[in-house]
């Protein structure tokens, strides 16, 4: 089943809708009046200085964060302290961690295999076959049933987006997923994720990466003190950004 | 505004969120304990009806009395007097220090700048006190108990004779585990090993074991009064305890403690000037000579000029048993070796370990610069030592006040030992136990409150 | 010893001038090179003398342990005439009282049997896969039930029941405190995790008051407790028998304590990992049983040990509230009057042996440390 089937037939065209989201961390205002919208197998690169909120912003989209005010509507569900609506969600997006945060006293295969068992009530069999298929795809099929521990930053950080795409999820948001690993073995991870967007996925993506936002993103957006400063195509966003932030970003990190 | 394409979204259900799952949890909880509370209570109260006992405290009050021997009475110190003055005064001292120093922060002085403040706050908390310990020095009132005072006061005394062998057994313990744990560290492969067997000795065996051993073993074999051996040409030892000279105060002993207490002060003070001095010029005062003076020269002239601040009264054989001077029973003797050495090699882990994080590189470094072994270890090793011990030293002192209570089968009369007497006797159990129970958490409550507050200070300190 | 970097490893002669000069070497370096260090070796050297001497000469040279006569050995009384040191028959003649107490000495079989097993189940875990096997994990988990019940005896095939006054001695110590670590278990895990919850704070606060207020007073108040107040606590008729009320005393005093070892365990899981457990789709529940627990208990191990040392030790209180544990059969059986007076050997004896409990479980606890650090147990 590819990505295409997998961002779902039928279902609203707008995958995800938010709507005056706002969020504060106590007193501190991180999220102020984010409109976002995002369509069916749109590919969306989030880019900003640290502290602007882009990480928070991908985090409430599965209630790893609440928002306090405004909408925000995931597939259709509406994302609300409602528990039922919450695992609806959670099923429909999978998540990619800047630590990966694969689960060190699991194989590589039960970590994958672990949530299509549990929550998705898959029977075992044909569990550790999609989690194998999982493998080669992300191709680190010989890593089945090693440790995390034993493996490089690029392949656990491969091993988590297969962990991922084993809930079959019709979303992917990726927070930072190359920021923690060493330059040699970014290529690695970037190819799984291009190969993952030519493949119909919709991604939402926050990373620094801006080579990959520039082949592979349908949408630029540039985040600066909990706003969406600026969005555009990637074409227009590297060329010709309309904004003073943005710019001064865009310097700052395509000139060093 | 609500998007045209959320066709069927499932309804968002107010009772299938978090908050309210969590409240029902917490109201299920507080009525499953409140309704098993209760359940309890009312057994209690119909066992407690039928066996005829009445609930409450009054039974520690008089005119009942307790009637139950008690081996050794320490004097428990009444809050009026004397002990209500100075107890007023060291909490009026440490109030009024800190809103001082609250003061002085918010009119630009710091505490740790200006001169003015510090001896203002020095004066508050450390002379205030004195001088008014010293002018009441003649109201300090005590009660003793004989058979004839009502339970409360046996159970009070209970609590000052554990107050009594946990504080003794707390510094001795502490200089225990300091010497083995620093002796566990030593170049000197013998001593580190003997070290090393001590702590896996002792820590091994239970402690309540190791109180019936030295009680036994001090009964066993110590000799009878008739044959008892002299310590020093001024103690005794033998099977009824250890017999030390008394030091009785005389007339001039509060002037004596005085001019002690001016000298630490006259101390204090120049040792603080000698730092400033130091900041400011870079010499270095002599410090420790002028110290050593001070402290002999100023009591030595108020012993010269006023008289004998004390006698001592030395233990006498008046027929059966020794009289006068300072008795240690074979029950506080035993119970207070047995405690010592076992939290002592608790306490040798703890110092060791604390040193021990003290990288080799921070004394090599400082070793670098030129600083000589023993400012190495005050300036350096020790600061970084200590905030690495002092808290689970802290949780030692808890440890070793709440093992005393072993005594109870040793037959030292501490606040278990007294309150099993008096349960036994009255049968009054859930008082006895709820009396326990606020006594130990109020140990516990104010060794951790102290020590927090030293754990605080060592660290704004470092900063 | 440790071999210092740079000495090569040659092969062991047998050259005595050479080991001469190495041990003088050796010795010249760790024992006497200050005059402040050479000080504290004649010093230790002087302690360590005074000590072995004073004990073996009293356990060892001047000790009796039986009596030869007729051509047979017995453990009687008479072994111990004209000894000036310890009589260690007395140890030997007492030897079941000491193990049993006063169970029945024909029923001997059964608390053998069942300990017999436990220490099966205990050697068969080191291996790492039977350790998951159920077969192993089952009988573990539920050794308090059928240690108790073949130890008290069920009434089936003619198993006399053995009341629990009876139970006395190094076996009762070891069911104390076996049960005690095993059933307070799930109080510490639940404790734990009701402390660290921070959407219920009626929950949370109820937790840190049992825990923090049966940390703060002695066990014995605790033990008080159990067996003096919770009769009272209970309806008439419902009568506990001694050792099942200290039991439980110990069960609610270590679940305290284990809460605490927990809560360390799960501070030392990242949060990552709750979150990655969420993202996937997993509840509560299955994220702590799946992923948070299973990782923090690995870590708790050698805290854990150190927790049942210590419980072990605590269960020689229950002497005080009239059980006959292992401890207190010192007094029991010098209270024999053909024994009377030999409580230092009773305590030497005791005390021995609860040392090598002790000081084994704490080294085969260090080396789990070890072992956990470097990889996977």
């Amino acid at each position: 089943m590819n990505n295409a089937q997998a961002s779902g037939n039928g279902g609203p065209a707008n995958v995800i809708e938010m709507v005056h989201v706002n969020k504060w961390f106590g007193e501190f205002h991180v999220l102020k009046d984010i409109d976002l919208t995002v369509k069916r197998q749109e590919r969306v690169v989030i880019c900003g200085p640290s502290g602007s909120g882009k990480s928070t912003l991908i985090r409430t989209i599965n209630r790893l964060e609440e928002h306090q005010r405004g909408q925000i509507i995931v597939d259709g569900t509406e994302l609300t302290s409602d528990l039922k609506n919450i695992e609806i969600i959670r099923r429909e997006v999978g998540m990619v961690f800047q630590q990966f945060n694969l689960f060190p006293h699991l194989t590589v295969l039960a970590n994958i295999m672990l949530a299509p068992i549990w929550v998705r009530k898959t029977p075992k069999e044909e569990a550790a076959r999609l989690a194998r298929e999982l493998l080669v795809r992300v191709g680190i099929p010989e890593q089945a049933d090693k440790y995390p521990g034993q493996l490089s930053g690029g392949q656990q950080q491969r091993v988590a987006i297969a962990r991922a795409l084993a809930m079959q999820p019709k979303i992917m948001l990726f927070d930072e997923p190359t920021s923690a690993l060493d330059p040699e073995m970014i290529k690695e991870v970037l190819d799984v994720m291009r190969e993952l967007a030519h493949g119909g996925m919709t991604m939402i993506v926050v990373t620094h990466e801006m080579g990959f936002a520039r082949e592979v993103a349908d949408r630029v957006i540039f985040m600066d003190g909990g706003q969406i400063v600026e969005a555009a195509p990637p074409a227009e966003f590297f060329s010709n950004p309309k904004e003073d932030r943005t710019k001064l970003f865009l310097s700052q990190i395509l000139h060093h | 505004m609500k998007s045209e394409t959320t066709a069927q979204v499932p309804h968002s259900v107010f009772w299938r969120t978090t908050e309210f799952r969590s409240i029902v949890y917490q109201i299920v909880a507080l009525a499953a304990v409140v309704a098993f509370g209760w359940w309890i209570v009312d057994n209690t109260m119909a066992n407690l009806a039928k066996r005829g006992i009445s609930s409450g405290f009054g039974f520690l009050m008089p005119p009942t009395e307790a009637r139950l021997p008690i081996g050794e009475t320490t004097a428990i110190p009444l809050l009026r007097g004397g002990f209500l003055y100075v107890v007023l005064a060291l909490a009026f001292g440490w109030i009024a220090s800190i809103l001082l120093t609250r003061w002085g922060r918010g009119h630009g002085h710091a505490a740790g700048e200006d001169l003015r403040i510090q001896a203002g706050v020095v004066g508050l908390v450390f002379l205030l006190p004195m001088l008014v310990l010293y002018a009441t020095r003649g109201d300090f009132q005590t009660v003793l108990y004989d058979e004839t005072k009502p339970y409360l006061i046996a159970v009070l005394t209970g609590v000052m004779n554990t107050i009594k062998i946990s504080f003794v057994g707390c510094v001795l313990a502490t200089v225990v585990g300091l010497v083995i744990g620093i002796a566990r560290l030593s170049s000197n492969w013998l001593v580190a090993r003997l070290s090393e067997a001590y702590v896996e000795t002792f820590r091994n065996i239970p402690l309540l074991l190791q109180m019936l051993f030295w009680y036994s073993l001090v009964l066993n074999t110590l000799p009878p009064v008739r044959q008892s051996i002299r310590l020093f040409g001024i103690g005794e030892l033998n099977n009824r305890g250890v017999y030390l000279p008394n030091p009785i105060s005389q007339g001039p002993a509060p002037h004596f403690l005085l001019s002690v207490g001016v000298a630490i002060l006259a101390i204090y003070v120049y040792s603080r000037f000698t730092k400033r001095h130091q900041e400011r010029t870079g010499e270095q005062l002599p410090l420790l000579y002028p110290s050593l003076g001070v402290l002999i020269v100023l009591p030595g002239l108020a012993w010269l000029v006023l008289g004998t601040p004390f006698q001592f009264e030395f233990p006498v054989l008046k027929g059966f048993n020794f009289q006068g001077g300072l008795v240690l029973s074979p029950e506080f003797f035993s119970v207070l070796v047995a405690l010592v050495i076992y939290t002592g090699a608790f306490i040798a882990e703890i110092v060791r370990s604390g040193i021990q994080a003290v990288t080799k590189g921070q004394r090599e470094a400082a070793s670098a610069v030129g600083l000589r072994t023993g400012l190495v270890m005050r300036l350096v090793v020790l600061p970084q030592a200590l905030r690495v011990i002092v808290p689970p030293l802290t949780s030692q002192f808890l440890n070793l006040t709440k093992n005393s209570s072993l005594a109870v089968a040793i037959g030292y009369p501490e606040l278990v030992s007294v309150g099993g007497t008096v349960l036994n006797q009255s049968g009054q159990a859930i008082e006895i136990i709820l009396i326990w129970m606020m006594v130990y958490l109020t140990f516990s409550l104010l060794i951790s409150l102290f020590m927090n507050w030293y754990n605080a200070k060592v660290k704004l300190v470092e900063r | 010893m440790r071999i210092e970097t740079g000495q090569s490893l040659q092969p062991f002669q047998f050259d005595a001038p050479r080991l001469a000069r190495a041990a003088l070497r050796w010795m010249r370096q760790n024992l006497f090179n200050s005059w402040f260090n050479s000080l504290l070796t004649v010093l230790a050297l002087a302690i360590i003398y005074e000590v072995v001497s004073g004990l073996a000469s009293w356990g060892l040279f001047n000790a009796a342990l039986f009596h030869f006569a007729d051509g047979t050995i017995s453990f009687g009384r008479d072994a111990c005439e004209g000894a000036t040191g310890a009589c260690w028959a007395f140890v030997v003649s007492n030897w079941y009282l000491f193990f049993f107490g006063t169970y029945p000495y024909d029923e001997r079989w059964r608390p053998l049997l069942a300990f017999g097993a436990i220490i099966v189940l205990g050697l068969v875990s080191i291996h790492p896969r039977a350790r998951k096997s159920w077969w192993v994990r089952g009988p573990f988990l539920a050794s308090p039930v059928w240690v108790l019940l073949m130890v008290r005896g069920v009434g089936v095939l003619d198993m006399q029941l053995v009341d629990s006054a009876n139970w006395g001695g190094l076996m009762l110590s070891l069911i104390l405190g076996t049960i005690g670590i095993v059933a307070s278990f799930p109080i510490g895990i639940l404790l734990a995790l009701g402390r660290r919850s921070k959407k219920m704070p009626i929950i949370k606060a109820l937790c840190v008051v049992y825990i923090e207020v049966i940390r703060g007073v002695p066990l014995i108040t605790v033990l008080f407790m159990s067996s003096v107040v919770l009769p009272l606590f209970l309806p008439e008729g419902f009568n506990l028998d001694k050792v099942l009320r200290a039991q439980v005393g110990i069960i609610f005093f270590s679940g305290a304590y284990l809460a605490e070892v927990v809560r360390g365990g799960l501070q030392a899981i990242p949060n990552g990992q709750e979150e990655a457990a969420h993202a996937l789709g997993l509840n509560y529940a299955r994220t702590m049983g799946f992923i948070v627990l299973p990782q923090a208990l690995r870590i708790m191990i050698p805290s854990l040990v150190s927790g049942a040392i210590g419980l072990f030790k605590d269960t020689s209180l229950v002497g005080i509230i009239g059980l006959i544990d292992f401890l207190a059969i010192a007094q029991l059986s010098t209270g024999n009057p053909t024994w009377i007076g030999r409580n230092v050997e009773a305590y030497v004896f005791i005390a021995a042996v609860y040392w090598l409990f002790c000081f084994n479980m704490s080294r085969y606890s260090m080396r789990l440390e070890g072992r956990l650090k470097t990889g996977h147990a």
